[in-house]
């Protein structure tokens, strides 16, 4: 499905991730957060954004919660307030990669 | 599971009311995948469960390795000492493999996460604990009625 934000046309999966996180960029990002009912992005959004970008580029897959609050350095607490209703999957697709497939 | 179209769960009541590592972490898995999925989450532990949030306890929840078909073991070897050691540490390291942290550790998550995590009265009264006994993440001792009143609204789910 493509959509289109800023004048860009973008490629997106049935369920609403971007289909290759090399489209991605930081104005997309600040639009879906907006979409999904997230709102501005804080400094402390991003650090979870770009753990988010730094991990599936090294490892080729989305983290699970555990991974993101183990090593980005915000906590279960924070991630929860900050990208709530499901956080690993709210802040996977703001940082344009895939819908995390693991059960934790 | 893709695209489909269906209304989403809004709450849970997990009971968990047997104390070895196997019977322990299934209740937790859900707990938290609830709360990953948006969905509100309340943790009750009763009878053997218990120890699951008991200082002492829940570091030390082991595999049982008797009485249980799917282990693919002879009973009378089950028996021996060790087996259940060695079944629990080998069970530990697949868990880690998969990112499912340990009992404590995860019972922390779960409960960082806004899963409220309580304790069973009867059981508390029956092997005469108090609250100095809990984990720190233990939010408070309810009777039958007051769980009932807890999950207004929630799915039930007793493992």
């Amino acid at each position: 499905m493509i959509k289109k934000y800023n004048g860009k046309s973008y490629e997106f999966t049935d369920d609403g991730y971007l289909k290759s996180y090399k489209d991605w960029d930081e104005e997309l990002a600040k639009e879906l957060a907006k979409e999904i009912g997230i709102g501005e992005l804080t400094d402390k959004h991003w650090q979870v954004i770009n753990f988010l970008r730094d991990y599936f580029e090294k490892n080729e897959i989305s983290p699970s919660l555990r991974k993101i609050t183990r090593e980005s350095g915000v906590s279960t607490k924070e991630v929860y307030s900050l990208f709530p209703d499901g956080p690993a999957k709210k802040a996977a697709l703001v940082a344009g990669i895939p819908k995390p497939q693991g059960c934790v | 599971m893709e695209g489909k179209k269906y209304e989403p769960l809004k709450k849970v009541s997990i009971i968990i009311s047997k104390g070895s590592l196997v019977d322990v972490y299934p209740g937790l898995i859900m707990a938290n995948g609830a709360r990953m999925e948006g969905i509100e989450a309340n943790l009750f532990f009763t009878f053997f469960g218990l120890e699951a949030i008991l200082e002492k306890k829940m570091d030390k929840l082991k595999v049982p390795t008797v009485g249980n078909p799917a282990m693919h073991i002879p009973s009378i070897l089950g028996i021996l000492p060790g087996m259940s050691a060695f079944a629990t540490k080998m069970m530990k390291k697949e868990m880690e493999k998969l990112d499912i942290p340990p009992v404590r550790e995860f019972i922390e998550m779960i409960h960082d996460a806004g899963a409220g995590i309580y304790a069973c009265k009867a059981t508390v009264d029956m092997f005469h604990l108090s609250e100095k006994d809990f984990c720190k993440d233990v939010d408070e001792v309810l009777t039958v009625g007051q769980f009932y009143e807890l999950s207004a609204g929630a799915q039930i789910i007793f493992t």
